[in-house]
């Protein structure tokens, strides 16, 4: 299989406590691979030591064949890399054109008719273009998000890393986010990496998944293996998941209680 | 201090590689200087109605009452123009610049900059370094102009100083070397608290005693402060020089 992006017994602790004890990860080219595991378990600290926003202790990140440790490697693979925040991470004092326009501004040297259009390209293939003036704040969380994604793409990467892309959304908008990623990736063609602990959602959109516990890589394998794993730290995660689903739904048949 | 230096440095080697410089250098120069001379100008004209109240008092006392031309133009030029200047500037724009970084911090704006390969302190920082180095003299300048205006209304107008003895007193008083302390004081001012306020603001998720909302608001505090005492030790190690 060839891989885009391997990483390498990766080491983060924040003082005293370890985080992540040794990750090791494959993400074969063009896939989308999720990362499950329960909250606080260190997913958001991995996608952001591969981004190089955090710093690994120890282990080692190769992106196309080349460690990460080599600045040029670093450089080129920030140029090819994009990466979608939890919270989004737009500019609000910019438009939503000028948030999607700003790293071809900066890191490339097209002129500004160009960039104008390739912005608004993405905008339209995310269905945005009609909000090119409007402000972050003051579109709709699903728009902002879509936003991200079109600001993600817009430089056309080979691999886009996904930090809890459905976070604080509700059930129809994170079926229509995953859906999105699911779509935009088959158009583009980009390696997807994405961490969430939406279960349900990243088995259907997903190639291949990962469960993270306790800082290491307890199951590696297609959505349909995850699904059959007997393994018993998938069995417990999955079951976890199942489980709070039907106390959900328990609560919601009881009889509302008269005050 | 490293850390600062450090940081101060990577500002002005991102001058280098820093692209479309020159529009975010024009927005830093209308946030700095179009935005805050409203301030700058009441500031300074009573400062000069002040200056040319209290100099008059005190000029009376021996038959001076002609060298208040001198006495407001040289306190202004030499001493209250850039330092005042530098004080407005540091608690409206310096203050709205270390909030603006802090806020960019926690939000991951800074960071979604890095992502991109966007050299963040060469997109956020430089063009302000710059600009503070053009608009501080300037708004000192215009401070000059305004204090000098108001310490006429109060001199000629309500304490009766001939305008002509104030306007000559003023033309014969200041010379080349007061104008020139005046605006290496004022761009001395603008590289230290512009830099103070970038770094503060920067690394606010630095703070260990608090984080989110307060950590901008301890940073921007912090970086009130700290620009000011500076520009006070600064104006005497100057001033040491030349008089």
């Amino acid at each position: 299989m060839d891989f885009a992006l391997e990483v390498e017994g990766l080491e983060k602790s924040f003082d005293a406590r370890a985080v992540l004890k040794g990750v090791d990860l494959r993400v074969p080219r063009g896939s989308v691979f999720t990362v499950l595991g329960p909250s606080g378990t260190g997913k958001s600290v991995l996608l952001k030591c591969i981004a190089s926003i955090l710093s690994a202790d120890a282990g080692r990140i190769v992106f196309e064949g080349r460690p990460l440790v080599d600045p040029r490697a670093h450089q080129d693979f920030l140029r090819r890399c994009s990466f979608l925040f939890q919270g989004n991470a737009l500019f609000d004092s910019l438009s939503a054109l000028e948030n999607v326009a700003l790293p071809l501004e900066q890191t490339t040297s097209l002129g500004k008719k160009e960039i104008r259009e390739r912005s608004l390209e993405a905008l339209r293939q995310l269905e945005m273009e009609d909000f090119a003036d409007c402000y972050p704040g003051r579109l709709s969380g699903g728009m902002q998000k879509r936003l991200a994604l079109a600001r993600a793409i817009v430089t056309q990467p080979e691999l886009v890393l996904f930090d809890e892309p459905t976070a604080g959304l509700d059930p129809l908008r994170r079926n229509a986010v995953f859906a999105m990623i699911a779509k935009y990736q088959r158009r583009f063609r980009f390696t997807a990496l994405i961490v969430t602990h939406d279960v349900p959602e990243a088995l259907a959109s997903s190639d291949r998944v990962a469960l993270l516990n306790q800082g290491r890589i307890a199951f590696e394998g297609t959505p349909v293996e995850f699904s059959r794993s007997t393994q018993s730290v998938v069995a417990l995660f999955r079951d976890s998941v199942d489980a709070l689903c039907q106390s959900l739904a328990a609560i919601r048949s009881e009889q509302p209680v008269s005050l | 201090m490293g850390d600062f230096t450090l940081f101060c440095g990577r500002a002005v080697l991102a001058l280098t590689t820093s692209r479309r410089l020159p529009r975010r250098i024009l927005r830093a120069v209308y946030e700095q200087g179009a935005v805050c001379m409203p301030v700058i100008a009441i500031v300074g004209v009573f400062t000069g109605l002040v200056l040319g109240l209290q100099g008059y008092h005190v000029l009376s006392r021996f038959g001076s009452e002609g060298l208040l031309g001198t006495l407001v133009s040289l306190s202004l030029v030499r001493e209250m123009a850039p330092v005042l200047a530098a004080l407005m500037l540091v608690g409206q724009a310096g203050s709205a610049f270390a909030a603006e970084l802090g806020i960019q911090r926690n939000t991951e704006q800074i960071a979604a900059l890095e992502t991109m390969g966007v050299n963040s302190i060469g997109y956020l920082v430089a063009p302000r370094i710059i600009s503070a180095l053009l608009v501080f003299p300037a708004q000192a300048a215009l401070f000059v102009v305004l204090g000098l205006w108001g310490g006429s209304l109060s001199g000629s107008l309500l304490l009766g100083v001939d305008s002509g003895v104030y306007w000559s007193a003023v033309e014969r008083a200041v010379e080349y070397r007061d104008l020139r302390e005046c605006f290496l004081k004022a761009a001395t001012f603008g590289l230290l608290t512009t830099s103070i306020c970038a770094y503060m603001g920067f690394h606010a998720d630095r703070n260990t005693s608090s984080a989110g909302a307060r950590a901008v608001s301890a940073s921007t505090t912090r970086a009130v402060v700290f620009s000011s005492i500076l520009v006070l030790v600064a104006d005497y190690v100057i001033s040491s020089f030349f008089v």
